[in-house]
Parts: structure tokens; sequence; C-alpha cells
């Protein structure tokens, strides 16, 4: 255990590994030619549209997120508990909550080195398990624990709860920009004018890191999250990302001060400070991981309200049921889909799983499994049994989940108090892969509070 | 009526802690602290009950005698 951690920290004292040039191994550094990336057999070309998504799924062909929810109740009641396609080199996919807590449990069969399935697989050279490149979210036991203790104080409930009249403000200063608004006329973006902005300004004041550069960041979850198509190596924009942490990291050793980077600056894991690799890596999951994420859970929330005039009502008669309300957004609407890759060949239910595979873990469908939750695809607002699984299920839970939830709960509360009314005008866009959300969502204002 | 806390389920989701501060509280690190022993009172039964069926890693037990 000791050694992989100290083998990083031979690297002298200072030296960015993170930095991109020709030789280095690093999150997000991805030349060809090395062993960092290991491309895998699959041309989409050869494929095009998915025609069943039993036996070809492919998450991230366009039709799939705007429809999710029909295609995984068709595939159950298909009677087909583990999808399967011959995409990224072959992928599984279990669909129910049993099959889904399994394989979220078994991390022994499943690893988390790679977590975002895409035509590359994690090679030779990239940082080895159990560490991973971006801890603890790619690490597994026994290093996993001990990555994951580091962070789980910054975000414990009484270190968030203080964040929120920051997130409130956040808030009403982005309703505030939409300008003057007509009753009945107006149309406002509530992805792009609202949701998109929330969650990269919190985790950017987390980080200390300059709000004017909150356009990068969305650039750089883009890059992690959804070109997973291209041809490892050309995604130029992870070495970008690369070079702006490394840059964060030197003025936050230049100039610490009291935020989450130069915390993690200073960490240790059994009495070795960690390499800027690690620390780099666990700042860049804390970028992306909260990014799209939460602004997905935002928006839908909102597409939600915009067709719900009777839930939106509900929020305001009676504010209390915010805290069942809330959940319900999170299980109805859970955005994140993660991946694990197949450890060592396994036999999973009848499905013949070989080291190296891809099983995509949809917590969104485990969701709406009928067998866990009553009418799983009716939005109950004050659903009081509700043991969803948005953030995750075992040892990888979400550790952003108080602030995910923080922001969630005050997003909605201020934009259905300020706009009392108001409904969908117009095509949503949604997002492509694994995290689930309208990128475009026009809603025309039928009121404004004064 | 008994509540009890499997620790080693837990993995912080919060749920609890939220529903029922009267119940249980949270650590520094985000997991749950059982805060009642022994034999529930009739006002806290029903909220009892409630968090057993919200956490996410099936942690919370209802024990009824
Ligand atoms: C609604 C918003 C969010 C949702 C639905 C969500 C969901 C998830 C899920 C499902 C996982 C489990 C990953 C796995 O099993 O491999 C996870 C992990 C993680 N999330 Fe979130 N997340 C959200 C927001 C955030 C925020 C705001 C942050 C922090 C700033 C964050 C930080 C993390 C981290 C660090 C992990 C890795 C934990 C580990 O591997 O131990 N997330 N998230
Ligand atoms: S709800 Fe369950 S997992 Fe979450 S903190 Fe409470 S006991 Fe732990």
């Amino acid at each position: 255990m000791t050694d992989t951690v100290t083998q990083d920290n031979e690297v002298p004292e200072g030296q960015r590994r993170l930095r991109a040039n020709a030789e280095d191994v690093i999150f997000g550094m991805s030349p060809e030619g090395t062993h960092v990336w290991q491309r895998v057999p699959y041309d989409a070309a050869h494929y095009g549209p998915v025609s069943d998504f039993a036996t070809d799924f492919d998450h991230a062909d366009p039709a799939y997120n705007p429809s999710a929810p029909e295609v995984w109740k068709q595939l159950r009641e298909g009677g087909c508990p583990v999808a399967h396609s011959d995409r990224y080199g072959g992928m599984w996919v279990p669909l129910t909550h049993d099959t889904v807590h399994e394989v979220a449990y078994d991390t022994e069969h499943f690893t988390s080195r790679a977590v975002v399935v895409s035509v590359g697989r994690p090679g030779d050279l990239a940082l080895p398990a159990p560490i991973g490149g971006a801890p603890p979210i790619t690490s597994d036991p026994p290093f996993h624990a001990m990555a994951r203790r580091l962070l789980l104080p910054a975000f414990a409930p009484k270190q968030i709860e203080p964040w929120e009249p920051e997130v409130r403000k956040l808030c009403n200063e982005l309703l505030d920009r939409m300008g003057d608004l007509t009753p009945g006329e107006s149309i406002v973006d509530a992805a792009v004018q609202y949701a998109q902005h929330i969650p990269v300004n919190v985790i950017g004041r987390m980080l200390g890191f300059p709000s004017k550069d909150e356009d990068l960041f969305r650039r750089f979850v883009h890059d992690a999250l959804e070109r997973i198509a291209e041809e490892p190596g050309t995604r130029d924009g992870m070495d970008d990302l690369g070079n702006y942490i490394a840059d964060q990291i030197d003025d936050h050793r230049a100039n610490p001060r009291d935020d989450l980077t130069s915390y993690l600056l200073n960490i240790e894991i059994e009495g070795q400070k960690v390499s800027d690799d690690i620390a780099g890596g666990m700042i860049i999951l804390l970028l992306i991981a909260g990014i799209d994420t939460t602004w997905s859970a935002i928006g839908s929330s909102l597409w939600h309200l915009a067709q719900h005039p009777e839930d939106h009502q509900r929020l305001l008669d009676e504010p209390d049921v915010m805290t069942f309300a809330l959940e319900e957004f999170l299980r109805a609407y859970a955005p994140v889909t993660m991946a694990r890759l197949v450890a060592k060949d396994h036999d999973f239910h009848g499905c013949p799983m070989k080291q190296d595979d891809w099983v995509l873990l949809p917590f969104p469908a485990a969701n709406r499994d009928p067998l866990k939750f009553e009418d799983p695809d009716t939005f109950i607002v004050d659903r009081k049994e509700n043991r969803h699984a948005a953030f995750g299920l075992g040892i990888h839970r979400c550790i952003g989940s108080n602030l995910a939830r923080l922001e969630l709960k005050v997003a909605i509360e201020e934009f259905v108090r300020r706009f009392p009314r108001f409904e969908l005008a117009g095509d949503v866009r949604w997002s492509v892969g694994q995290i689930r959300g309208p990128r475009e969502l026009p809603v025309r204002i039928l009121a404004v509070a004064d | 009526m008994r509540l009890h806390l499997d620790a080693e389920k837990c993995q912080g989701h919060n749920r609890c802690y939220a529903l029922a501060p009267e119940l249980f509280d949270v650590d520094d690190y985000g997991q749950a602290v059982l805060l009642v022993e022994g034999d529930l009172p009739t006002e806290l039964q029903e909220k009892a009950r409630l968090v057993a069926a919200n956490c996410p890693e099936f942690a919370i037990k209802v024990l009824e005698d």
C-alpha cells in the first residue's frame, strides 16, 4: 500500500507532473504512442444509431437521454435486467436496483479505475490501481478509503450549511441579471442563464479559483465527460486542464490561503505529503464532479416544474414539502450514471463478463425500479419513502452530496419564488452521455414576484 | 421500539440527520451518530420508521419488541 503511494513521492518537490509535456503520465495527459490510454476496438461510425437497446446499448446515442426512463422501462418489461453492447470494446448495463447495487458493492470484480466510458481505457502507464487518475473516484480499496477520508471533513453537513446565504445570493444575482421581464411574454433559458452558473461558481469559490474562469471550467467538464468517442490523445482540452490546475497549484503554493486547494496541497497519507499528481487529481475531480451533475439536477427539476404547476404551487403554499420534494427530484431525475471496468472474468447472473469490459452503473434506472419504488414513473412531490440512489451506493457515495443538495434546494426555492408561474416555451436540448439533464431549457415567465 | 444503526453500512448519505435531527447527528466525516438509546418514546416512533425507510444503504433498522 505505502509502496504505491511513496512511488509517486519520488518526484522531486516542486516538479509538477501535472504539467503537460511529452513524457508525463497524468490524468488528462493522453499522448498517443504511450500506454496512458489503451485504444479500445470501437469505431462509432460503423455502428450508427441504436436500433435495440437490449443488445446494442449506447448511452451516448443522442436519442437516449431525452427518453431514458422509457428505455429502462421497456428493457425491464421485456425481461432484460442487464443490457449489453459491443460498443466501446464491450459494455454491460444492469438496469434493476438489485443489480446496480450488487455491482456498486462488489469492488473485487469491478474496478473504478475508469468511471467514464470512452473509446480509451487507462493503459499500463496511467496512474496505477488502486489510486487512479482522480482519487478517490478512480480508486479501489484499500487506497480509496484513505483518499476519501481526506476529503470528507470538507464536505460534511456542518461545513456545508454555512454556504447557504452565499448560494442564495448567487441565485438571486442570476435572476436579477435576467433583466426586466414581461409576464406572459418574456422567455428565459433556465439552463443557460441560471442552472449552469450555480455549481461552477460555488466550487470555484471553494477551491479559490478566479471566478472569471467559469467558462473554462465548463469546457473542461465537456472535454472530460462528453467527448468520449474521440481518439485518445486528441482531446487537447484535457492537457489545458492539467496545465490550468498546475498553475493554480503554483499560485496557491506561493500565496497560501484558506481554501480547498491550499488544504489539499498540505494533506498527508500515512505521514507522507501526497504528490502533486494525487492532490491535482483530487482538485480536478472536485472541479469536474460537481459541475454538470448539479447543473443537470437543477435543470431537470425546473423542467419538471415548468410542466407541473400543481407541484410548483405546492412548493409555494407549503415550503416544508421541500424536504421530500428535493429527494423526489433527485430520485426521478437522477443525473449521474457511473461506470466500472470488469477487473477479472466474472459470471454475473448468466452474463459472461470479460476482464476490461465496461459496466455502466445507471443509478437513475435503479431509482425507477418498480420492485423498490411504488409507482416509480410518477413524480410524487411528497413521496415519504424514498431510498433513492442518486448519489450512488456503497463506498463511493457522492462526497459532494450535502453541497449538491444545498445548491439544488436553494436554486429551486429562489426560482419558484421569483417566478410563481412559468411554462415550457420551446424545445429542450438534453445532454449527451453519462450525465443527464437539459442543456437548453426555454421557459416562458408567466408571473414575476415583486 | 428501538433503533439500530449499522455503522459499517452507513456511507454518510445524511438522509437520517436531515429528516430526524432529534434521532441522529453526524460526525466530522459526515457519518451518522445515533442519539437515542433503548426504547423510543411514542412521539418519535413514526419518525424512526421514516428514517429507516429512507436510508439508501439499509443501515438503519427499527426493532419492534
Ligand atoms: C446533484 C448533483 C450530484 C450527483 C447526482 C452526484 C452523483 C455522484 C455519484 C452517483 C457518485 C458515485 C460515483 C461512483 O460510484 O463511482 C459521486 C461521487 C462523487 N461526487 Fe458527486 N454528485 C453530485 C454533485 C457533486 C458535487 C457538488 C461534488 C463536489 C464538489 C461531488 C463530488 C463527488 C466526489 C468527490 C465523488 C467521489 C467519491 C468517491 O469516489 O469516494 N459531487 N457523485
Ligand atoms: S441515511 Fe443511512 S447511510 Fe445515510 S447517514 Fe444515515 S445511516 Fe448513514
